[in-house]
């Protein structure tokens, strides 16, 4: 309320000054960005998500990337997800390599706010869990890594074994 | 409704302007549109972004204010001085040993001069130096991160006020004595034997070009007058300092009078290569003295305070070809050099003209030895043979000046309240404009370069009175905006500061966003105390010292139900932000905590101390709104009676 009252009398200072043969100057009232979220043009979906990777073919898991990924998700991801199906901050992340395809989950580590904006699975996620899942200065390489951890998991039954330590 | 009072205002300040009897040259036309225009020229609009970094002294604050132009914009404070509760600057424990001093803690200073590191003349937006004018002291702030890095003490020194000022290639930032005192080593002596035994001294402080790391690499001792603003010479004088100098009398009370005596003080001429070349012949003296120097180091978030117990200094009058006085008239403040080097101009306080001096004429002199005496053992060149001319009735108390890139200088004037745009060739007064109210320093963007940037001059003025709603007997301080791109200088804009906005320095902004930071690597994270995940969040008690490796992200604080401490121990809360994006700081505070809280920063690790005076059980929470679920960022600390042996527990999510 208050910025559109301040800017129209901007506004018509401007207009006033052009009147009196002032100075060109452009209105600037235009060019406020509307936020990311209003944005109407939605891409088409194809369930590959927002970002770089797209189209990533998967080869047989291998074990000891699993193993350095787990790594990465004890430093980076661990505080706010788990590989159970329980939720935390994020969504409990067992079962998510069926759900998701390779290059949306890869997205999603690596380019999480626009995926949030736009993506409409990841919008939803957004929606439901109400804290925005920040980058965490994953290097593609590494994200690949938390992506074989994360199948390693739900092909041991990220749930079960949760129980079975229990 | 702000921007229509100043519209509005400014309508008013061009009927002073049309009207007044400031004004000596001609009116501009009458249809000129000036209040409409200048809004336009100050409108940035929402989203957008400013063009021109501001850096305004914070004064008595002891801080520094970052403002963008020209919509005058405050974007941060960055606490330099004085303790900060708001970003726990000199509360945490990582920060206090930046305040001290060989006084001890000293959590207060008054800033005056920032000052921005320079690569062949030109601003480089590393780094910004200021200096602390009552425990002398000079920080250098990472531009980086817009936060202080470093802070030296000088020693043999009272009032640091002519500094810091940087020289071309930042070899040395320097700094002068205001209060001459007698020196460190034999320091109780009579007032009244201020004429033998107060001295002044110049410190010259060596910075790494690559850390930026500082350094005293040597300090000139000189005459006991009060030395009060400085400039590095540059391009055609690179290689030498100039110095303001007042109170040639030396007097000791009541200056006011007794140090407006005589009709012509001095500016200082320093040769620093000169001073180098002696000391590489070893002629520098090694005193014992006592100062702090204080570093925070980037990997381990955490600064250490060094006792430094030596310095090495230069006795002026032994040492010929180093030091020349050149007499000024009446009580000097500004001294200022030309872009080009070769003009230097003195802005006496009470006097009725600029003089400008030349460069290659004070070579000249010194060369044929065109002497008047000498002061104190340093010989005094004749003010004639070094003067290039003088701009004649400029105005009333000149105190400043500063230059843009087409040969015009602009001196800010005290007792008229106005800037005045003069020829430094020919030394005439091209235009003047009133400021609201007594305008000491002022600021173009780059003015002090090889290159200026120009488009603007920045007023930052001494009394504010009606300017702005008021606010009780004590007002805002003030700063008013020009454009100095056409003939006639244009008033754009007032927009209030923090402290007394001594002096300033401005730039555009891409000089300094090339250095931006945006959170910290958690992986670079070297903090003894740091837990980089939340399996190293941990509480660990060494005698009363109980260590808490604290994790937070949204929005949740790992551990967060902590039991087993005891009434008087001492609690440290390490707390890391395990986040690693741009702006998703966690706040930290516990009830009853004689500290303020903790501004923890995406990748930092912070620590409070705490000290539990009663038994009980202490909520702690997230001060800074950090998500949806912010407000569930809290826990809880249990604390039980001094002599008990409650287990210690600590747990999250259990
Ligand atoms: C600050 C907490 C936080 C951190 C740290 C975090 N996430 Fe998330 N994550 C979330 C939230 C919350 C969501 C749901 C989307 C949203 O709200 O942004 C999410 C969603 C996801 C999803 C989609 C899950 C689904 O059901 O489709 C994946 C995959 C994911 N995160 C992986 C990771 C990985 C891997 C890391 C470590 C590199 C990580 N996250 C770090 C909070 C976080
Ligand atoms: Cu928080």
């Amino acid at each position: 309320m208050y910025k559109t009252k301040f800017s129209s009398l901007v506004v018509a200072a401007l207009f006033f000054i052009t009147g009196c043969g002032g100075s060109d100057n452009k209105t600037e009232a235009d060019n406020s960005e509307a936020p990311q979220s209003m944005i109407a043009d939605e891409p088409v979906d194809d369930g590959q998500g927002i970002g770089k990777f797209k189209d990533v073919t998967l080869a047989a898991i291998d074990e000891k990337l699993a193993k350095e990924g787990q790594v990465v998700f004890d430093a980076k991801c661990s505080a706010c997800h788990k590989t159970t199906a329980q939720k935390v901050v994020g969504p409990g992340l067992a079962g998510v390599t069926a759900k998701r395809k390779p290059a949306w989950i890869l997205n999603m580590i690596t380019n999480p706010v626009e995926m949030t904006q736009k993506d409409p699975a990841a919008k939803d996620l957004l929606a439901e869990h109400l804290t925005q899942m920040t980058f965490q200065d994953v290097s593609d390489e590494d994200a690949k890594k938390l992506l074989e951890y994360l199948r390693y998991n739900d092909q041991e039954g990220g749930e079960e074994k949760e129980e079975a330590k229990k | 409704m702000k921007r229509l009072s100043i519209l509005t205002l400014t309508g008013v300040v061009t009927s002073l302007f049309f009207f007044g009897a400031l004004s000596s040259c001609k009116p501009p036309k009458k249809d000129s549109g000036l209040s409409a225009d200048a809004a336009s020229k100050v409108y940035v609009a929402p989203g957008k972004k400013d063009e021109i970094y501001l850096f305004t002294s914070g004064g008595f604050s002891g801080q520094i204010g970052v403002y963008g132009l020209p919509s005058g914009r405050m974007l941060k404070q960055v606490p330099v001085f004085s303790q900060d509760a708001e970003t726990g600057y000199g509360f945490s424990e990582e920060t206090k040993p930046m305040l001290m001093t060989s006084h001890g803690f000293t959590p207060w200073d008054d800033s005056h001069h920032p000052q921005l590191s320079r690569t062949e003349g030109q601003d480089d937006g590393r780094w910004l130096f200021i200096n602390a004018n009552n425990t002398p002291r000079i920080a250098r702030i990472d531009l980086g991160v817009f936060k202080t890095r470093e802070i030296i003490e000088l020693p043999n020194c009272g009032g640091n006020h002519a500094s810091p000022f940087t020289t071309q290639n930042n070899e040395y930032v320097v700094g002068a004595s205001r209060f001459s005192v007698p020196y460190d080593k034999d320091g109780d002596q009579e007032i009244a034997s201020y004429k033998d035994k107060f001295k002044g001294t110049i410190s010259f402080i060596k910075v790494d070009k690559e850390t930026g790391r500082m350094g005293i690499n040597f300090q000139l001792l000189v005459p006991g007058v009060d030395y009060d603003l400085s400039r590095a010479g540059k391009a055609a004088s690179h290689g030498w300092v100039f110095f303001s100098c007042y109170n040639s009398e030396k007097a000791h009370t009541l200056l006011e009078v007794n140090a407006s005596q005589r009709d012509k003080d001095f500016i200082m001429a320093v040769n620093w290569k000169k001073a180098e070349e002696y000391l590489s012949q070893g002629k520098g003296m090694k005193w014992p003295t006592n100062y702090a120097h204080n570093v925070y180091d980037e990997a381990t978030h955490t600064a250490t305070s060094t006792m430094m117990k030596e310095v090495t200094v230069l006795d002026v009058k032994d040492l010929p070809g180093v030091c020349y006085f050149i007499p000024c008239p009446k009580s000097p403040h500004g001294c200022d050099v030309d872009p080009t080097g070769e003009y230097i101009c003195a802005s006496g306080k009470l006097a009725a003209v600029i003089p400008v001096y030349s460069f290659s004429k004070i070579q000249k002199a010194i060369e044929a030895k065109n002497f008047d005496g000498d002061f104190d053992g340093v010989p005094v060149i004749k003010y004639e043979a070094a003067l290039d001319g003088e701009v004649e009735k400029p105005g009333l108390g000149p105190l400043h000046t500063e230059f843009d890139n087409e040969g015009h200088g602009y001196t800010s004037f005290f007792v008229s309240s106005e800037i005045v745009k003069w020829d430094v060739k020919t030394k005439q007064v091209l235009d003047r404009v009133p400021t609201y109210y007594s305008i000491g320093h002022l600021c173009v963007p780059m003015g002090d370069n090889i290159k200026p940037f120009g488009k603007y001059v920045i007023a930052l003025n001494k009394i504010t009175k009606d300017r702005y709603l008021p606010t009780g007997p004590e007002l805002t301080q003030s700063a008013q905006l020009y454009d100095i791109t056409g003939e006639k200088m244009k008033l754009l804009l007032d927009f209030p500061t923090i402290g007394e906005p001594h002096y300033a320095q401005a730039c555009p902004a891409e000089i300094i966003t090339k250095h931006e930071v945006k959170f910290y690597k958690l992986a670079d994270n070297k903090h003894k105390y740091a837990a980089t995940n939340e399996k190293e969040a941990k509480v660990v008690r060494e005698g009363n010292n109980v260590h808490v490796y604290m994790t937070s992200i949204r929005s949740h604080f790992t551990p967060d139900n902590i039991e087993g401490v005891k009434v008087g121990d001492n609690v440290y809360f390490h707390v890391t932000n395990l986040e690693q994006d741009w702006d998703v700081p966690h706040g930290f505070a516990v009830k009853g905590a004689n500290n303020s809280e903790l501004l923890i920063l995406p990748g930092e690790t912070s620590t409070l101390k705490w000290v539990p005076d009663r038994p009980g059980v202490f909520p702690m929470y997230c001060t800074d709104f950090c998500s949806a679920l912010h407000q569930e960022m809290q826990g809880y600390v249990r604390v039980s009676p001094a002599g008990t042996n409650p287990a210690l527990k600590f747990s999250t999510g259990e």
